[in-house]
């Protein structure tokens, strides 16, 4: 079992292969996008019967996915359109992520995306005519400070008073709707528009490297979860947010301060939902209206508890999300059903996700034990994990 | 007790070839046991040989894949805890299910009540019956007592009367007097000598090797799964049990040698802590440890034990007095300032402090030095280096894994505790505070413990030893500091000191004092 040398001897014996061992990854997040697709085939069908002159149509789910899929992918401008679509959910998706692994719920990430983007457009409007290649680089880092500031406030009131961040966050998602409403149509207005409106931020706004609209955004998302990647497995810093979020006792014994980190956890997730923001701002809609904001924020939640906050699954986790928005359009047109159809697919992932326990129970994959004491702790219920991923 | 039953009666309880395969290992392989009416039958191994396993059989709540269970002769199928329950098997956890802030009666009725009608609990014969139990079996218990307000040792009772009240004829013990002192002990036993004396059968699991012996009628030892031997407590002893139990030679008593103290290296005076809950736990220590000497601290749990090691490792704030290392104030320094002035800290609980037990083995046992080169650049990680060190670590101190990446959480509990030491002792110490180093670990994992200590003891490291375990201190300890209610009581030397007046001075703070040199103790 030991050996002198610096390369480990690992016995191999019992091991799990390499194909069980993917499928013990996979199965969970498989069989929760199969359930839900089923599941939106069932309402399909059975909302057709509610309007007047349609009939049972078997066969309509079939259509209305393969719109989907083709809207999403048919071409190579709806490929563009994917990655546009994708982009803040990688961001946001990493935001909720790192939160995660600190063991914090940063449900607030939409109130950052919008206050990251009011950074960005702020800053954008401001160096309009500055050459691009300074005017970019300060825009963006406005919307990287201004989420970061919105993610501080949450991380600070958890350290000094034991705010739950939970409630401090939801709260200040509705500050930062009204104070984005009340900035768009009051000293960001543009004077005497019949609508609340900015200005264009001009040559801040991300050049487009890609197709018909693939923005600069695309390629920052994809290097941002490559660096989370990196800062999570690669660094003391990493070292410290996960051993926090592990197990806080034992980080104050090993000489870590888990309040310091929880304040810089949460103030680095909500720079990254500040660049979600950024994103959309900088990259697609270059101004702001009073309507700004999707739901990417809380989008960004169902991303990151299906990529189980790892960094990198977080992208192809935000790409099945952004193709099922770019592909929703010609869903509609093909098959009528309502661009809806991708929330109500979206939020039965997230259930079938949070019964996650249960499923891996059905299927029988869970974390791997060996010996007696790992059998006593597999006989327990694994309490929390639904939050704790 | 000896065997006064008599071989005649068939057997209250017998596990006949019980086989349970987990994935990977055979945690029982065709076990025997058979306990008799009115017989306390010890089951004695280490960690991990299978004991627990058996138990949850017994229990219902693991099907063993081979054997059977008869009980009094007849061969049945337990479906689950409440199954068994209601074929009269109880058990008594090492970690007690009681609601604190509930009576001993409630706890009692819990899952059990006795109605008055459909609605309501006939409370009035509860508290009789309660009360005609205890003293039944020799102690009187009010059933409207608070069990969070009661001692350990009460509290144990009260698990016990719980079997009791489900009219319990197989009851099973899961280390009963782990947090007991000597006394409780004693009254402990008198208790299950009396159950027994009256036709109840009592298996009784421990790691303690002289109590089985003084308890036992019969002793099972079992090791990686299999029945190694059986024995009467009057043709064996401790090394026997030892060797069957571990299947090697165990030196039970470490030979702790001559020790050369030198200079005090940690230096309390006047300290003070804090508990959780504000109330003062540490009533002023002044305390010396000296370089290349073991000081122990003995005293029964909760007397301020943990308060004061947390008040000296930095993760507690004092709230007067110093703290001194070697001539420099710490007072009230973080622990990451303690590590750096060569302070080493083993944790009580291994679980809480000691280990991140998600992450892998190799980065565990760079948890509290994961910052400091080699294992890091600035901010950057070398994962060359952490995985080096850990290979040399899993070498050195023999700590049993597939490998350095796998999660600690999947180790058995000596292999975890051997991880916190290797991290822990593998570097030049000044001070090394020990907060119940060998909780919960078998006999082979202690013995190797104890070696380290002494080790570094001999090295010239002051070690401060905190433990539960009175015999712990008593054997590796060159001074014992006895500390009841949150102050140190007496210092006794610990090659004379006796264990029963030890004993007494934990239990009752030093009403009897004879023989032993009290210290000062401020008002």
């Amino acid at each position: 079992m030991r050996s002198a040398g610096p390369k480990p001897t690992v016995p191999v014996k019992g091991r799990p292969g390499l194909a069980s061992r993917a499928w013990s990854v996979a199965a969970v997040p498989v069989v929760v996008i199969g359930l839900s697709v089923l599941l939106g085939a069932v309402i399909i069908v059975f909302s057709e019967l509610l309007v007047p002159g349609h009939t049972f149509d078997i066969g309509l789910p079939v259509v209305a996915y393969s719109a989907l899929v083709s809207g999403a992918l048919g071409n190579p401008d709806a490929v563009v359109s994917t990655l546009v679509y994708s982009t803040p959910l990688i961001f946001g998706g990493l935001a909720v992520g790192f939160g995660f692994k600190a063991g914090l719920f940063n449900i607030g990430a939409q109130g950052q995306f919008l206050v990251g983007a009011l950074g960005a457009v702020m800053a954008g409007v401001a160096l309009a005519e500055v050459p691009a290649p300074i005017a970019i680089p300060l825009a963006a880092l406005a919307g990287f400070v201004a989420g970061g500031i919105w993610g501080f406030i949450p991380g600070f009131l958890k350290a000094v008073s034991g705010a739950h961040e939970v409630v401090s966050t939801i709260m200040l998602n509705y500050v930062a709707v009204q104070l984005l409403a009340a900035l768009v149509s009051g000293p960001l207005k543009v004077p005497r528009s019949p609508s609340p409106v900015t200005f264009d931020v001009g040559n801040a706004a991300f050049p487009v490297i890609l197709g018909r609209n693939g923005h600069l955004g695309i390629a920052l998302a994809l290097l941002a979860a490559v660096f989370v990647w990196w800062l999570l497995y690669r660094t003391t810093w990493g070292f410290e947010v996960r051993a926090v979020g592990a197990n806080p006792d034992a980080a104050r014994y090993a000489g870590m301060r888990p309040k310091l980190i929880t304040i810089a956890t949460m103030t680095f997730s909500g720079a990254l939902a500040g660049l979600a923001g950024t994103s959309v701002l900088l990259g697609v809609t270059h101004s702001m209206t009073s309507s700004f904001g999707t739901t990417v924020g809380f989008d960004s939640i169902a991303v990151a508890l299906l990529a189980r906050s790892n960094p990198l699954v977080i992208i192809p986790a935000a790409l099945l999300f952004g193709g099922m928005r770019a592909g929703a359009g010609l869903m509609q047109i093909k098959a009528q059903i309502p661009v809806e159809l991708v929330d109500v697919l979206q939020a039965t992932i997230l259930l079938f996700l949070v019964a996650s326990p249960v499923l891996r129970r059905v299927l029988r994959v869970g974390r791997r034990h060996s010996g007696p004491t790992g059998v006593d702790t597999a006989a327990t219920p694994a309490a929390g994990e639904a939050v704790a991923i | 007790m000896t065997d006064q039953t008599g071989t005649s009666l068939a057997p209250a309880l017998e596990m006949r070839g019980i086989t349970k395969r987990y994935p990977g290992v055979v945690a029982n392989d065709g076990i025997n046991l058979e306990v008799r009416p009115g017989e306390i039958h010890a089951l004695l191994g280490e960690n991990g040989a299978g004991k627990t396993t058996l138990m949850n059989v017994l229990y219902g709540l693991a099907r063993p894949d081979e054997g059977e269970i008869l009980l009094d002769g007849t061969a049945v199928r337990i479906a689950g805890p409440a199954d068994a329950i209601a074929r009269g098997i109880n058990m008594v956890h090492q970690h007690f299910m009681l609601v604190p802030v509930l009576s001993v009666a409630d706890n009692i009725l819990l899952g059990e009540e006795t109605m008055a009608n459909r609605v309501f609990l006939d409370r009035k014969e509860a508290h009789r019956r309660i009360v005609e139990l205890g003293r039944r079996f020799g102690f009187e218990i009010d059933p409207e007592a608070r069990v969070g307000s009661l001692s350990v040792g009460w509290q144990q009772r009260v698990e016990i009367l719980k079997a009791l009240y489900r009219n319990a004829r197989i009851l099973v013990l899961d280390e009963p007097t782990a947090v007991l002192t000597p006394q409780e002990t004693e009254e402990i036993f008198a208790v299950l000598r009396r159950l027994a004396s009256e036709g109840h059968s009592i298996v009784f699991i421990s790691h303690k090797l002289y109590e089985v012996l003084e308890i036992a009628d019969r002793i099972t030892v079992i090791r990686r799964g299999r029945v190694v031997g059986q024995r009467r407590p009057a043709e064996t002893n401790e090394d026997d049990l030892a060797e069957l139990m571990v299947g090697r030679e165990v030196q039970l008593t470490v030979d702790r040698g001559i020790s050369h103290p030198g200079e005090p290296v940690l230096r309390l005076s006047g300290l003070q802590a804090k508990d959780d809950r504000g109330n003062l736990a540490v009533r002023g220590v002044d305390l010396d440890v000296r370089a290349g000497e073991i000081l122990g601290i003995a005293g029964v749990a909760g007397n301020g034990q943990d308060e004061l090691v947390e008040a000296i490792i930095g993760l507690r704030h004092p709230t007067a007095g110093t703290v001194t290392l070697a001539g420099a104030d710490m007072t009230g320094r973080s622990p990451r300032d303690m590590n750096e002035a060569a302070v080493a800290y083993v944790p009580a609980d291994r679980h809480r402090f000691g280990l991140i037990t998600p992450f892998s083995l190799a980065d565990n046992l760079v948890l509290t030095s994961y910052y400091r080169r080699p294992y890091a650049r600035g901010v950057i990680r070398d994962g060359d280096a952490i995985q080096r060190d850990a290979l040399s670590s899993i070498e050195r101190f023999d700590i049993r894994t597939p490998s350095a990446m796998v999660t600690a959480g999947t180790l058995s509990g000596g292999n975890q505790q051997k991880a916190v030491v290797a991290r822990e002792f593998d570097r030049d110490l000044k001070l090394l505070v020990l907060d119940q180093p060998t909780r919960g670990l078998d006999v082979g994992s202690i013995e190797f413990i104890h070696r380290q200590v002494i080790a570094k003891r001999d090295a010239g490291t002051a070690v401060l030893l905190v433990s539960a375990e009175l015999d712990e201190v008593l054997e590796m300890s060159d001074r014992i500091g006895v500390m009841y209610a949150g102050r140190i009581v007496a210092i006794v030397e610990g090659r004379t000191a006796d264990k029963n007046e030890v004993g007494l001075l934990m239990a009752t703070g030093g009403a009897d004092r004879s023989g032993i040199t009290p210290v000062e103790v401020p008002a």
